[in-house]
């Protein structure tokens, strides 16, 4: 793993709000193919960090840079177009679209189309259109909607939501997958099988994917390295094994019994 | 049931079905056109006809185009008058001052309004909601005060003496090639793109949708469009002056896409019709005039907030509901 290129770094990014700190130098790295934990309390920073990567806010300082480009103050679309899908921790589907379409939305970027050819309805229009909708056909399978896929996405179970957002995001085709608490409101039964279709993610379509989630045997279960953020700062980083015996985790988040 | 099903009209409603809805809205519209056609010909009805007929196909391109900015696109805009005034003074200035043919005047009135709609939309479009409202109300006003002080155009006077070039066959063949490129450009990649960004204008970013170039692209068209309408008033009603693109014409506009369903092309053609012939059929009685189309208003947001269609398309889908077999419903239940 270690020989592999470096897919995702940042380098000492800081993000303030006002007089209030989010985040300080916080570096962390990611190699093609890992599976990254992103763990720490409530109010650590976790999901602003995934903002600083995602574009939504742009770093005070610092260096983020994604397959050697540098991507700190880019805009969400071309971050996206240059690799990196994410996932919110509030659901954030197209609720009045179908699932289908849903997923379709991400393909946008791949179907190369003009306005026009959608105007006059010219060749390019029905090849384009008939590529997205056997891709989403394949994603949809995969995820178990194909049943529901003509059902708006607001109607959808919370665990099927959750499952639709992840779909969504591969259909960008992402190199890097940001998961933002991606078990939050499901059962262990449910965390089970997203453990499992995340490993399965991660082989099938060659992901390195950054997960947040405070579901410890989620994260104990699949991450190959953690990343543990408490008050805006990086506080450990290691394999499961490590971090759990990890005294400043353990004080700051763990608890005793962990 | 089946035995009864395989004949007479059940049939043609199969046959209808298969031939999609394209097809059956283009059929259905020349079938609109073919007895207004044979009406206005005929002489059997009179002037109001004739124009009331013409309004409500002027009234169907601004309303399907102000629904792809305000209800497909969900960027609240104010505006479309003002882009209507563009096309019909644009288009005025091209057949009496360049004797540009009819069909290429209206085309050019369309273009400048675009050209309008992107200068306004650039700056605009950041803004959201009630503000983004707020500025295209605004700068509706501004263009209605350039062409009140532009001695060029007649200045509070305006054009007058345009030559009247709206028939019915042109009026028709506009508004039907409007909503078709309209609803085409819907339904595609970039329509949707669209329906996203007003859905979840953060989620349809960060799943690569360059959302500032989609809201431009969906005001431009809007203003395309909108364009052709003041084109083709202009050339019916021979005489165009500032007054009559005041912000009340878009709040009208606006009035008949919500009552048809803001995010509904039929809704708003619905609407379209509804009001315009609701409007003109109250002509004779101005004292209640006013009061009838504002109850009709309340009423309807009473009982059908959402507008007569809602998001909805009015499409042939139930006829395939009937014709499916028990395992239609069997399948869906699942």
């Amino acid at each position: 793993m270690a020989s592999q290129a470096v897919l995702l770094n940042v380098k000492e990014a800081s993000r303030q709000f006002g007089g209030i700190r989010a985040l300080t130098d916080v570096s962390i790295q990611l190699r093609s193919g890992e599976l990254i934990g992103l763990i720490g309390p409530n109010g650590a920073g976790k999901t602003t960090l995934f903002n600083l990567l995602t574009g939504v806010y742009e770093p005070s300082q610092g260096e983020i840079t994604l397959n050697g480009q540098s991507i700190g103050g880019k805009k969400p679309y071309e971050i996206c177009q240059k690799g990196a899908a994410r996932t919110f921790q509030n659901i954030r589907l197209f609720g009045e679209m179908t699932v289908a379409e849903n997923i379709k939305i991400a393909y946008t970027q791949h179907a190369k189309y003009s306005v026009w050819a959608s105007f006059f309805r010219l060749p390019g229009f029905y090849k384009g259109e008939k590529e997205i909708a056997e891709k989403t056909d394949e994603l949809l399978k995969i995820f178990g909607l194909s049943e529901q896929k003509d059902e708006k996405s607001k109607n959808l179970s919370y665990g099927a939501q959750r499952r639709l957002e992840i779909a969504r995001a591969l259909a960008a085709r992402p190199k890097l997958l940001l998961l933002d608490e991606p078990a939050a409101g499901m059962n262990p039964q449910e965390t089970r099988e997203l453990m499992n279709l995340i490993r399965w993610i991660r082989e099938q379509f060659e992901l390195t994917i950054l997960l947040i989630e405070h579901d410890m045997s989620l994260v104990m279960g699949v991450c190959d390295r953690i990343y543990v953020l408490d008050q805006g700062k990086l506080i450990a980083e290691g394999t499961p094994e490590r971090i759990r015996n990890n005294k400043a985790v353990i004080d700051a988040y763990l608890g005793q019994e962990a | 049931m089946a035995v009864l099903r395989k004949h007479g009209s059940f049939r043609l409603m199969v046959i209808m079905q298969k031939l999609g809805s394209f097809w059956m809205f283009l059929a259905g519209s020349l079938v609109v056109f073919a007895v207004i056609q044979v009406l206005l010909s005929t002489g059997a009805m009179g002037d109001v006809f004739q124009s009331t007929v013409v309004l409500i196909g002027i009234n169907i391109i601004l309303t399907v185009s102000l629904n792809l900015i305000n209800g497909i696109t969900g960027q609240f805009s104010l505006g479309h008058a003002g882009f209507m005034s563009v096309g019909a003074y644009a288009s005025a200035i091209m057949t009496l001052d360049f004797n540009v043919p009819f069909p290429l005047a209206l085309i050019i009135g369309g273009c400048v309004a675009a050209l309008c709609g992107a200068i306004i939309g650039i700056p605009t479009l950041r803004l959201k909601g009630d503000y983004l409202a707020i500025a295209t109300l605004g700068f509706g006003e501004i263009i209605r005060i350039v062409f009140l002080n532009t001695d060029y155009v007649g200045g509070a006077a305006g054009l007058s003496g345009i030559p009247n070039k709206t028939t019915w066959v042109w009026l028709f063949f506009f508004t039907l090639v409007s909503v078709i490129l309209i609803q085409n450009f819907i339904r595609s990649k970039h329509g949707r793109a669209c329906i996203a960004i007003r859905e979840n204008e953060i989620a349809a970013e960060a799943m690569g949708i360059n959302t500032t170039t989609y809201k431009v692209i969906a005001f431009m068209i809007g203003a395309f469009f909108a364009g052709i309408a003041g084109g083709l008033s202009a050339h019916f009603f021979y005489v165009i002056n500032p007054s009559s693109f005041g912000f009340m014409k878009s709040f009208e506009i606006l009035v008949m896409v919500v009552l048809g369903g803001l995010g509904s092309t039929s809704g708003a053609i619905i609407g379209a019709i509804v009001l315009t012939l609701l409007l003109t059929l109250l002509q004779p009685y101005p004292e209640l005039r006013m009061i009838i189309y504002s109850a009709s208003l309340v009423l309807m947001m009473i009982f059908r907030p959402g507008g007569l269609l809602g998001t909805k398309e009015f499409t042939l889908s139930f006829l395939n509901k009937k014709e499916g077999d028990p395992h239609g419903i069997a399948s869906r239940s699942a």
